[in-house]
């Protein structure tokens, strides 16, 4: 695991990676906030992954699919020419910075996003637990396309809700959990986004809780999924902390990931909570402008604290409690809430969290495709919008890690079409 | 903890020897004034205890009807001082008929808990459901309202084994509520015979009133269901009759209170047939 120079790596006490404490909650947030039907379950599970977590072999088959079915380590990639790009924009300001620029190569995994990393250590719990049919919800259809996968891989049914919103703008992605056998029910309440197919979710788990296991995609939900999809996430910044030890003998200065419900996020940040040098920011929707009311999904940055989908955390909402909609040109990211953790770390500062706009995305998004030939989702857009903002106020040394965390096949016909492209 | 107007029904209940009818519509649906004219008119009519929804935007336990419902209040307006407000309207005229307020956190917690238990006390509000708020968070709300004076009514599901019974039951108090199936509500129909062994089992745990609902349609299935229950409780039904009452704007009608109030008299007049 950690190389001789890199001991900082497991929690200590005072630490701040030791959360959730026993009910759930980090600080005033996460917790159980669910339907007295569903509490057995919850509690069954929160069993079942205690005793998982102690069980070898269980990560051993998790290993095991890691590398050989996903494609693990994902590499940690020099942005090379992006870096070039920061370095002469600081130039032309007449500053002299331009951090380096790095790349943690998660769309490369198996079905093209950090997700699978989650699917397949929930679809080994559900397994354990004995369960025989599998839902999920979907926002991007990134997670449904993961949770489709693994599904298959492991010969069970699988149904997933995804808005009807969603059903349209990502249309690749619908094609591909067909394909993969999934059954895909397209949600028609509310505004037919990622808010809604959770709720539905929700309600095929209370009908069909005896034989059904809910793989929630992100990081949030009732304990223990907050912590349990953190802990599959933090693969992702554990390699990231021996990679950058491979590559410039030290650990990384920045960290920069998106949040929608901020699993890739969580994982890639959670290795370095402790580490007080490296500054982190996470990357929220900010759609059409933070100040535009209901026209962002930037929770933390544009909502308030409430309790929804099983944990109180920052929501979009109005000052009824009704909960808001949002907006935000990713599907990925469009959610009212976010991951009880990133609530936490918000609160005691540890955590930066920044909004960038649609237009900002889909700048970063064609510089991305343009100067480094990678095509990233339009959710890593998000954080690589942040990146083009803060990498030229950096000094030269300062090492910059961004999650890739998504590609942008899913992307390609609905960005065509905001940029009025006849394809 | 003192005696409630809902421990005082649920005695006056046993002493005529049936079970009560329990009803449930969301506040504000279609608009405020149609659903004060029902809430009114509910005693009358025969509910024994109301169950009032304080309506969401994101009622995850709550099947297509009740869904519809809270969104119909939510367009009309309907806010949870609103809400409040027709509990105060209601006590005016009626000072016997228990009020239960039934919802999700949420709303309560944006309103602040403190505030609310104050307001809702206040406005004659005598005990609160609250889906999303487990045994496990009772010093959440749980414990905060048995102290302002309300019951706090848990739902106990088929999913409630005997390891679990304890918990729900610890610091209910009213009546329990179970819920007759694994689902959302109005979806499939309860099975009386299973509904019956379980309420026996509970009935084993505790000497607290049991409602039984989620599915009761007819005034048929309300009696069957009355032979094991102290209270049989009815929601989905009768926001079905608001929503057909409506016109093709979706606005409510000179049939919506009507139509209502009628089933709530079929369904009562079943309970109290012998």
């Amino acid at each position: 695991m950690a190389t001789p120079t890199d001991k900082s790596s497991e929690p200590k006490l005072n630490s701040l990676r030791n959360g959730p404490d026993e009910r759930g909650h980090f600080g005033l947030y996460g917790g159980r906030f669910v339907a007295e039907t569903l509490m057995p379950l919850i509690l069954d599970l929160e069993k079942a992954y205690n005793d998982a977590k102690a069980d070898p072999a269980f990560h051993a088959e998790l290993t095991n699919l890691n590398t050989f079915y996903s494609g693990r380590p994902s590499p940690l990639y020099y942005a090379e020419r992006l870096t070039a790009h920061f370095r002469e924009q600081a130039k032309a300001a007449g500053k002299s910075g331009g951090a380096k620029v790095y790349f943690k190569r998660d769309e490369l995994n198996h079905t093209g996003s950090h997700k699978i990393n989650n699917c397949l250590g929930q679809i080994l719990l559900a397994k354990r637990m004995g369960k025989t049919r599998i839902i999920a919800e979907t926002g991007a259809g990134q997670h449904g396309v993961a949770v489709a996968t693994v599904c298959a891989r492991f010969g069970l049914p699988c149904e997933i809700y995804m808005g009807a919103t969603d059903v349209k703008r990502q249309s690749p992605n619908v094609a591909r959990m067909y394909m993969l056998g999934a059954k895909v029910n397209p949600v028609t309440s509310g505004a037919g986004t990622l808010k809604d197919a959770m709720n539905e979710a929700l309600r095929d788990w209370v009908t069909n809780v005896r034989d059904t296991y809910y793989i929630i995609g992100t990081a949030a939900g009732p304990h223990p999924y907050p912590q349990l999809v953190r802990d599959f996430q933090s693969i992702i910044g554990k390699e990231v902390r021996e990679q950058m030890m491979a590559a410039e003998g030290r650990l990384p200065d920045t960290l920069v990931a998106c949040i929608g419900g901020g699993s890739n996020a969580i994982g890639l940040f959670h290795p370095f909570l402790d580490d007080k040098g490296v500054k982190i920011f996470g990357v929220e929707a900010g759609g059409h402008g933070v100040d535009v009311p209901n026209g962002h999904a930037a929770s933390m940055n544009g909502g308030a604290p409430g309790v929804l989908h099983g944990n109180r955390t920052y929501l979009l909402q109005d000052d009824d409690g009704q909960i808001l909609e949002g907006h935000s040109i990713s599907a990925g990211l469009d959610y009212p809430g976010v991951g009880p953790e990133h609530s936490w770390l918000k609160d005691t500062g540890r955590v930066t969290y920044v909004p960038a706009t649609d237009k900002e995305a889909l700048e970063a998004f064609q510089l991305c495709a343009r100067q480094e030939g990678i095509i990233p989702a339009l959710e890593p857009a998000h954080a690589l919008a942040w990146v083009m903002k803060l990498a030229p106020t950096l000094p030269q040394d300062d090492l910059l890690v961004m999650n890739m965390c998504g590609r942008g096949d899913k992307d390609v016909f609905a960005v065509a079409g905001y940029l009025g492209i006849a394809i | 903890m003192t005696e409630t107007r809902i421990d005082r029904r649920f005695a006056a209940l046993k002493k005529e020897g049936r079970a009560g009818l329990v009803t449930f519509v969301t506040a504000g649906d279609p608009d405020q004034a149609t659903s004060q004219a029902i809430l009114d008119g509910l005693p009358a009519a025969g509910a024994d205890i109301i169950e009032l929804g304080m309506p969401f935007s994101d009622p995850m336990a709550d099947g297509p009807a009740i869904q519809a419902s809270s969104l119909r209040a939510l367009h009309a307006g309907q806010r949870m001082t609103k809400t409040l407000a027709m509990v105060r309207a209601f006590r005016e005229k009626d000072q016997d008929t228990p009020i239960v307020l039934m919802g999700y956190y949420n709303p309560i917690y944006v309103y602040g808990n403190e505030r609310f238990l104050a307001d809702a006390v206040a406005a004659g509000v005598d005990g609160l459901i609250v889906v999303d708020v487990p045994p496990e968070a009772d010093d959440e709300l749980c414990l905060p309202a048995l102290q302002a004076g309300l019951n706090f009514i848990r739902l106990a599901t088929p999913t409630t084994d005997d390891k679990r019974l304890p918990a729900v039951l610890n610091n209910t108090s009213g009546f329990l509520y179970y819920v007759s199936i694994t689902g959302i509500t109005g979806a499939a129909a309860p099975q009386v015979m299973d509904v019956s062994a379980q309420v026996e089992r509970i009935r084993r745990s505790t000497k607290l009133p049991i409602a039984v609902g989620f599915g009761v349609r007819s005034p048929e299935q309300a009696k069957a269901l009355a032979a094991s229950a102290d209270a049989v409780v009815v929601g989905s039904a009768l926001v079905t009759e608001i929503a057909k009452s409506l016109d093709e704007q979706g606005r409510a009608t000179s049939a919506t209170a009507p139509s209502v109030l009628s089933l709530v008299k079929s369904l009562a007049s079943a309970l109290r047939a012998r």
